[in-house]
């Protein structure tokens, strides 16, 4: 990509490392995020994994600003700077695109960061081009297909020049070849500094992408490791369940004498299937 | 917020500006005002009378033909500059209240029964209005009421009574109260094939009678005055009385009276003009 | 059957004629029933806009009220503004009675709750799809208010329309406070109603179809203007 601007942004107004400190979000009765206590570093992939219901995306909107948390403290770096989120950007599981064309969806984020008119033409040519879109740029975005309207997301979360990039889930709904070039897309945005933060179902794409693993269950982190280690050596009996996929038959269950409740592996048979 | 305010201002001042050039209307005197009633307008009597004026001094003058109560309302709130009714003791009650000065008689005609051609109540043969009267409600023919404020419902309240019956009484099917100007009630006398009473000028100008004809006319107490006035200027400073004056004096002069008597529809004369410049209370 | 025949008859001999009176009524009620629009629009559409993005305490309490509001009988508003306008009332000393600026204030109130309460629901469809994104984009309040606007325009025409019938219809509200004057306030609702209290029912269905027709005529006028726009402009 070449991105010069994205380097020098970076440098001098870095917000990285990201910390979190004892996070508690709940809404209502029900607690979505339950002591989190994390750190997200610069230029790292992130992938945060775990079951539906664990809190991935809660944690994604609550490192991003959408959601404040109840307690705890969220630090970024220079955290005096004013808006933080202009040097943030967020790819949806969904993507929503504005009902204009491809090219004026990337001018609209880029006039809403003031960016001078000159400028902008350039940069989303650019952008489109590494998302292999330029030829759909008149073409009204919402009659893209699904993983063109990703990578328009994409395209436009690129052009912002993030310092972090939060995706959520951002190829759940695409078909393997579209997984395959956004992967791609991933890939090369890291490689240019952008840190990303990523949650996913997919364990395949967890290994492929993510250089540092977070599993969740139940919104807890139950365990944050390098990749590599994360996935030979799970120390968490629910992260071993979890990727050998049988985390789907553990139900809660008081532990014989003990008050505490934990999670166990159930027996399988005909009676309480 | 920008949006919202930047959007009202325009519109207040969009607004303001309307209200300026409704306010340019009321500087010199381009027009006058008479309250009348819709069976007058309906006759087509102002669309003749008016434009006769109008070449001699160049004045509009504005008709807003609406129930003879409305139009007292509109009188009274100072909405209007003359009031042309024929309904004589609203009228009186009006000038005692202090609204009007003088009060003139402008022309007359008369009320008119009318009914299916084939008159099923045979009141045809009358003696007079009562006797009209006592063979519809006897015979429980249908009737169509006015039932609003109008010279005409009051006029005919007052010949139930004078006939000692009330039509109202039990509520009975065959009196039917419209609510509603004269023109709608004789549309809904058409299609039910009622008995309605009208002024003739309305009837002899309306073009949906239906099988109805005038069956009964003649008797004295049918007589219905014209009376005009002008609104009392103590009471409403606003009031243009030189021009109001102006053209109820040409009304009364004989070139006015003599252009009333001239007004015919189908060779048929619908008002009488009998108005003195002299008032007459 | 006959009678409807006749009425058809009668509006396109009324129409063919192009009688200079009815052609002044035709133009009278065109100029009424936009410039109602045209003010009721810029009322309403920040209105309704606002109430669908913004959140405040009470903001339950205005919805209902729009929707209340925009059942008021024409009728009943002719009466309130003519209390209004009346000599004996607050406003009598600007002279505004019986004049068209009666009439198109008497509009305003009548389709100033219709258009505000659409706007705030196509608003509200879209301010909801969007605001996330948005926010994320780093866009303020007023950039995300306006982007929706932006997006919205085209079903905030049917908005529009739905205002413009409301006043090009009514009857009630125009006939109190603008008397029907000749040559003045009369417009096609009021001629049609004074036709037929004079009894010729085949001219006030005439009047009445070539009435439909105008309305048409403008309903389609916008609506292929915004068609042309979505096609050739950007989207």
């Amino acid at each position: 990509m070449g991105n010069v601007n994205i380097t020098k942004n970076i440098q001098l107004n870095n917000i990285l490392p990201l910390r979190l400190e004892n996070i508690n979000y709940s809404i209502g009765k029900r607690q979505l995020l339950k002591n989190i206590s994390c750190q997200f570093d610069k230029g790292k992939r992130y992938c945060v994994i775990g079951p539906n219901g664990a809190g991935k995306t809660m944690l994604l909107r609550l490192c991003h600003g959408l959601i404040k948390p109840d307690s705890g403290k969220l630090t970024w770096q220079n955290n005096h700077k004013n808006h933080l989120i202009k040097y943030q950007a967020m790819v949806f599981q969904r993507p929503v695109m504005l009902r204009r064309n491809s090219w004026d969806n990337i001018n609209y984020a880029l006039s809403v960061k003031n960016i001078p008119r000159q400028q902008r033409k350039s940069l989303i040519e650019q952008v489109l081009t590494i998302t292999g879109l330029l030829d759909q740029a008149k073409q009204p975005a919402r009659q893209l297909s699904l993983g063109q309207q990703q990578r328009l997301a994409i395209a436009r979360a690129l052009a912002i020049q993030p310092q972090i990039l939060f995706m959520d889930e951002p190829t759940a709904s695409l078909d393997p070849p579209a997984t395959y070039q956004i992967e791609q897309l991933i890939n090369q945005i890291s490689n240019d500094g952008v840190t990303i933060i990523m949650t996913t179902h997919d364990l395949g794409q967890a290994k492929r992408i993510g250089e540092e693993i977070l599993f969740m269950f139940r919104g807890r982190i139950k365990e944050q490791a390098n990749s590599e280690e994360f996935f030979k050596n799970p120390q968490n009996d629910l992260a071993k369940a979890f990727i050998n996929g049988d985390l789907l038959w553990w139900k809660r269950r008081p532990d014989g004498d003990n008050v505490q409740i934990k999670y166990k592996p159930i027996t399988i048979n005909k009676t309480n299937i | 917020m920008n949006i919202i305010s930047i959007s009202s201002i325009l519109a207040i001042f969009k607004l303001t500006i309307l209200i300026w050039s409704g306010m340019s209307f009321a500087e010199p005197v381009k027009f006058i005002t008479i309250a009348s009633t819709t069976s007058t307008q309906n006759s087509g009597f102002f669309d003749y009378i008016l434009p006769i004026y109008h070449k001699k001094n160049g004045i509009d003058i504005h008709v807003v033909a609406v129930g003879t109560g409305a139009a007292i309302n509109l009188a009274k709130n100072g909405d209007a500059d003359i009031l042309l009714v024929h309904h004589k003791a609203s009228e009186i009650d009006f000038i005692t209240e202090g609204f009007g000065i003088k009060r003139f008689d402008l022309m007359y005609n008369d009320f008119i029964i009318i009914g299916h051609k084939d008159d099923p109540a045979n009141i045809k043969n009358s003696h007079d209005i009562t006797d009209v009267f006592k063979k519809i409600a006897n015979g429980k023919h249908i009737f169509i009421s006015r039932g609003d404020n109008s010279g005409t419902y009051k006029k005919e309240i007052e010949l139930w009574q004078i006939a000692n019956i009330d039509p109202s009484f039990n509520n009975p099917k065959w009196y039917q109260a419209t609510g509603s100007g004269m023109g709608a009630s004789i549309n809904i006398a058409t299609s039910m094939n009622g008995y309605i009473l009208s002024d003739r000028a309305t009837w002899l100008s309306f073009a949906n009678k239906g099988d109805l004809t005038i069956l009964y006319a003649g008797d004295r107490r049918l007589f219905n005055q014209y009376g005009i006035i002008l609104v009392n200027k103590d009471k409403h400073p606003h009031i243009k009385s030189i021009a109001g004056q102006d053209f109820i004096d040409w009304l009364l002069s004989a070139d006015g009276q003599n252009s009333i008597a001239a007004f015919k529809l189908n060779d048929q004369q619908l008002f009488y003009p009998n108005g003195k410049k002299q008032a007459k209370l | 059957m006959d009678d409807i025949f006749q009425a058809v008859n009668m509006a396109f001999v009324l129409f063919l004629q192009l009688d200079a009176d009815l052609f002044e009524i035709m133009i009278l009620s065109l100029k009424v029933s936009l410039s109602a629009l045209f003010i009721a629009t810029r009322i309403a559409m920040p209105i309704g806009s606002a109430v669908a993005v913004y959140r405040f305490s009470g903001r339950k309490a205005v919805m209902i009220s729009l929707n209340i509001l925009m059942g008021l009988p024409p009728v009943v508003v002719g009466l309130f503004v003519y209390l209004m306008l009346s000599r004996n009332g607050p406003f009598g000393v600007f002279g505004l009675l019986f004049t068209p600026t009666a009439m198109i204030i008497a509009q305003v109130i009548l389709i100033t709750p219709i258009i505000a309460a659409l706007t705030r629901q196509v608003t509200e469809e879209l301010y909801n799809e969007y605001d996330e994104q948005l926010i994320s984009l780093g866009a303020s309040q007023f950039r995300r208010f306006t982007a929706v606007l932006f997006d919205a325009r085209y079903k905030l025409l049917t908005a529009i329309l739905a205002g413009f019938g409301r006043a090009s219809a009514e009857v009630g509200a125009v006939m109190i406070v603008g008397g029907n004057i000749d040559h003045v306030t009369r417009v096609m609702t009021t001629s049609i109603a004074m036709e037929a209290s004079k009894g010729e029912l085949a001219t006030a269905i005439g009047l009445g179809l070539i009435l439909i027709t105008m309305a048409a005529i403008i309903n389609l006028l916008i609506y292929f203007i915004g068609d042309m726009a979505q096609k050739y402009g950007n989207i």
